[in-house]
């Protein structure tokens, strides 16, 4: 049974169609990563996922109960953490801290007290003083110190410095090896492919590419770079292969992987010297879908693999 | 490029941000003068009218604490003591805000460093705050000043009594000067300046209780803590009496060495830092905190405490008052009748003390509103959306809100009644008998104040965006009908929209019960309807 399971999922803001037909699946114990771009729709379906906005139609369903109507006990169930996190100015970041784990249900003292460390929190400091960076982390030691089977997290760590993004990623996999399942939605591509064992990719309102990461690189191309002792001829004959040019004395060449057999096939009758086969980043794949909405009048046929 | 650099630029973003504040406040002050100048002229038109009145404003120990010294029998000198203190403190209090949201402000939310990084010179943003802030002080001054001439009074008495009220303005300009270099927060540093406005008026009550009355009655001088106080530097002007202008040096001179103290300030530190280190709190919540109801108490303790001092403070004064109303109005009819008209009744005192609580209550609406309003606040600054993500029901942690508020109401109206009926019965003997006779009177009015906490929860629930503006339209329309609609002839059908015409103002007239039965329903559904709505809705910012 799923973790999350959202299928045709709408909602309209007046005549703004934010979420149109989503769907969305998070297994047991999975990092799912959610990546999209600002109003692309990821903290609308996060909302709505908390209970926060109410769905127009399609089927949500949270650690299998429904996210609107029983909002409180799946509460208790899942952590969250925004943003865009604002806390009460008057307060300190531990009462705020303990305020939350307390309102979720209870907090583990000592992990609190672990994560203050590691994060390199003061807890005293009143919250109006804390720059963006610590007013995320009291959100994700309040979040990180409760116990509970689902974590979602909505861009938790824009906020943060390298090391400190170091350290959440330790502990975002420290929740999932006791058995959580996690929630990243995040523009950190990098952070993303550290961390998610699954991706779903967002535009304007859909999914438009879902699985592993293997399995998106599968759908994508990769880039070849060849050193030949003879001249290559007959590349743009081959199926699957784009892009082919010349680049000082050697050749690149895009190559879709069903294809990459054929290639190899081909390339050897021409003395090879070196090559080098490099899978596409996550950041092309991301670029692939968002560059089409610039590029898709020049380039139809660029991002036809869907 | 020098330290001045820019100003003119950010004087004009600062003009365009508050062009409504300012607006209001420049048109408002005016305008207000202009009403309270024809309402005292109506009520005192006779120079027999005026001699009584200042004798007694002279003598009397409340009305000297709170007005200061009346300048001559001229009905342009009862004016200035009828209207001084509310204007004075209300444009004290704008300029300081006016100043701190420009500086302190900027700094807090790290506005003034994205200018500061642009060709701007280092003063420039303090210097743009105070051009714009003594400039709206002086078109209200002018203004204020046409409106007294229109009103009918001489013109330098109009011109002084203005020139004293934009003098308060400059001065206070020149203390917020200071303290927005003092404070991290804007709060903190609204907080000194409006301390500071507090301490002024103790000083000129303190220096006014304790002055030297003439022998004729006629004339009050201010013993010296009055010279203390930029507000008591307003009433020394003696408008409308014999105009001493040399007094207005005196604001004048408090504005330049603050803006002095404020540049020198300013130089000394960094952007976004202050003088006084901003506190710290405690690393672990109390378990008092940790809760719906801790959290709300936490979070209102400041404002109630707050309200509580205030209202104190003036139930005892207004009790200690009503002992003098007889003497007061004894020769003035027109004064009796309005009084009768706000409380109802026959028994002069009854009338007033009824009329004092029914304006507790309207102004503890305010209280209401306000302390309500902060989940509509909590909900657009993206507080709400973390609340609502752990286990707390939206039903929860509304209703909290609302007991909250309505609690704080009911502590403020019990307060009210035991400091009116206090005083009261300090002055006029049998102290615990008036105690306990205005306290069950004031606690009368809550089915009206639960009417106003039904409907902010209502519009918050169902008009989140509207909630804010409408909430205040409300009140503001049950207080015209309170004040006004009676004075103006407004059909009852009007007045009833209003939950506080239902409410018998008591001691004035007797208990009915049916009506706050009643109020006490239409309470509760505008409550059901709050909760329902909000259960309902999406949580817009």
């Amino acid at each position: 049974m799923s973790v999350i399971s959202i299928e045709n999922l709408v909602k309209t803001f007046g005549g703004v169609r934010a979420l149109d037909g989503l769907d969305l699946r998070v297994e047991p114990g999975e990092v799912h990563g959610f990546l999209g771009p600002n109003g692309s729709g990821k903290s609308t379906t996060i909302r709505i996922l908390l209970g926060l906005l109410r769905r127009d139609s399609g089927q949500v369903r949270v650690l299998d109960g429904d996210p609107w109507r029983d909002a409180v006990a799946l509460h208790r169930r899942l952590a969250y953490v925004p943003g865009d996190v604002n806390l009460w100015p008057n307060l300190s970041g531990g009462e705020a801290i303990d305020l939350f784990g307390a309102l979720r249900g209870g907090l583990d003292g000592r992990r609190r007290d672990e994560l203050l460390r590691r994060f390199d929190l003061d807890p005293t400091k009143k919250c109006r003083t804390y720059s963006k960076g610590n007013r995320q982390k009291v959100a994700i030691v309040a979040a990180f110190a409760s116990d509970v089977e689902l974590y979602v997290l909505d861009e938790p760590t824009s906020g943060l410095d390298p090391l400190m993004e170091a350290v959440f990623q330790e502990e975002v996999r420290q929740l999932t090896q006791a058995g959580a399942s996690v929630l990243l939605s995040s523009h950190v591509l990098a952070e993303v492919e550290a961390l998610c064992d699954r991706v779903s990719i967002i535009r304007e309102g859909r999914i438009v590419e879902s699985g592993t990461l293997a399995e998106l690189r599968h759908l994508a191309r990769t880039t070849v770079t060849v050193e030949t002792g003879r001249p290559v001829t007959g590349l743009a004959e081959l199926p699957g292969v784009h892009e082919v040019r010349p680049v000082d004395g050697r050749v690149r060449l895009e190559v879709e992987p069903e294809h990459l057999d054929t290639l190899l096939a081909h390339l050897v009758r021409f003395e090879v010297r070196a090559l080098t086969s490099t899978p596409p980043t996550l950041e092309e794949l991301f670029l692939r879908h968002y560059g089409e909405a610039t590029d898709s009048e020049q380039r139809p046929a660029a991002g036809g693999t869907r | 490029m020098s330290a001045f650099t820019g100003t003119g630029r950010l004087a004009r973003l600062a003009l365009r941000r508050d062009r409504v504040r300012l607006a209001i406040w420049t048109l408002g002050s005016p305008l207000i003068g202009y009403a309270l100048a024809e309402s005292v002229a109506s009520i005192y038109p006779e120079e027999q009218n005026r001699l009584g009145y200042v004798e007694v404003a002279n003598s009397s120990v409340v009305a000297r604490a709170f007005n200061g010294p009346v300048a001559s029998s001229d009905l342009g000198a009862v004016v200035v003591t009828e209207t001084y203190l509310t204007l004075a403190v209300l444009t004290a209090l704008l300029s300081t805000f006016a100043v701190i949201r420009h500086t302190r402000q900027n700094e807090e939310t790290g506005r003034a460093e994205l200018l500061g990084a642009a060709a701007v010179g280092r003063y420039a943003l303090l210097t743009a705050a105070l051009v714009v802030v003594v400039g709206a002080n002086a078109l209200a001054g002018a203004l204020l000043a046409v409106a007294f001439i229109g009103a009918g009074l001489p013109a330098a008495g109009s011109v002084a009594a203005a020139a004293a009220i934009v003098g308060v303005g400059l001065a206070f300009t020149g203390v917020a000067a200071v303290t927005a270099q003092l404070s991290v927060t804007s709060r903190g540093a609204n907080a000194l300046a409006a301390a500071a406005v507090g301490v002024a008026f103790l000083l000129r009550a303190t220096g006014d209780v304790l002055g030297q009355r003439s022998t004729d009655g006629l004339r009050l001088d201010s013993a010296w803590p009055t010279w203390l106080s930029p507000l008591g530097w307003g009433t020394q002007i003696r408008a409308f009496g014999d105009e001493r202008w040399w007094v207005l040096a005196l604001p004048a001179v408090l504005l330049i060495a603050g803006v002095a103290a404020a540049y020198a300030l300013a130089e000394r530190r960094d952007v976004g830092a202050g003088l006084l280190a901003a506190r710290r709190g405690p690393a672990r919540a109390a378990a008092g905190l940790l809760s719906p109801a801790g959290l709300t108490w936490r979070l209102h303790r400041g404002a109630l405490i707050g309200w509580a001092v205030g209202v104190a403070v003036l139930g005892l004064a207004m009790g200690l008052a009503g002992h003098e109303v007889d003497d007061m109005i004894a020769d003035n009819p027109a004064a009796a009748e309005a009084i009768a008209q706000l409380g109802g009744g026959d028994e002069l005192v009854d009338a007033f003390l009824a009329a004092m609580l029914g304006l507790f209550a309207l102004t503890i609406g305010a209280y209401v509103v306000q302390a309500l309003l902060r989940v509509r606040g909590d909900e657009s600054d993206g507080i709400l959306e973390p609340l609502l993500a752990t286990a707390i029901s939206r039903h929860r942690w509304l209703g909290t809100q609302v007991v909250g508020a309505v609690l704080g109401a009911l502590a403020l109206m019990l307060l009210a009644g035991v400091t009116t009926g206090l005083g009261y019965g300090l002055a006029a003997g049998d102290p615990v008998g008036w105690t306990v006779e205005l306290t069950g009177a004031a606690l009368l009015w809550l089915p009206a104040l639960l009417v106003v906490a039904g409907v902010v929860t209502a519009l918050f629930g169902a008009l989140p965006r509207w909630s804010v503006a409408l909430s205040w339209a409300v009140l503001i329309a049950f207080l015209l009908l309170g004040q006004l609609g009676a004075a103006l002839d407004l059909p009852q059908a009007a007045l009833n929209l209003s939950p506080y015409t239902h409410v018998p103002s008591v001691p004035a007239v007797d208990v009915t019960v049916l009506p706050l039965v009643l109020l006490t329903a239409a309470a509760a559904a505008l409550l059901a309807i709050g909760l329902i709505t909000f259960r309902r809705r999406d949580t817009p910012t």
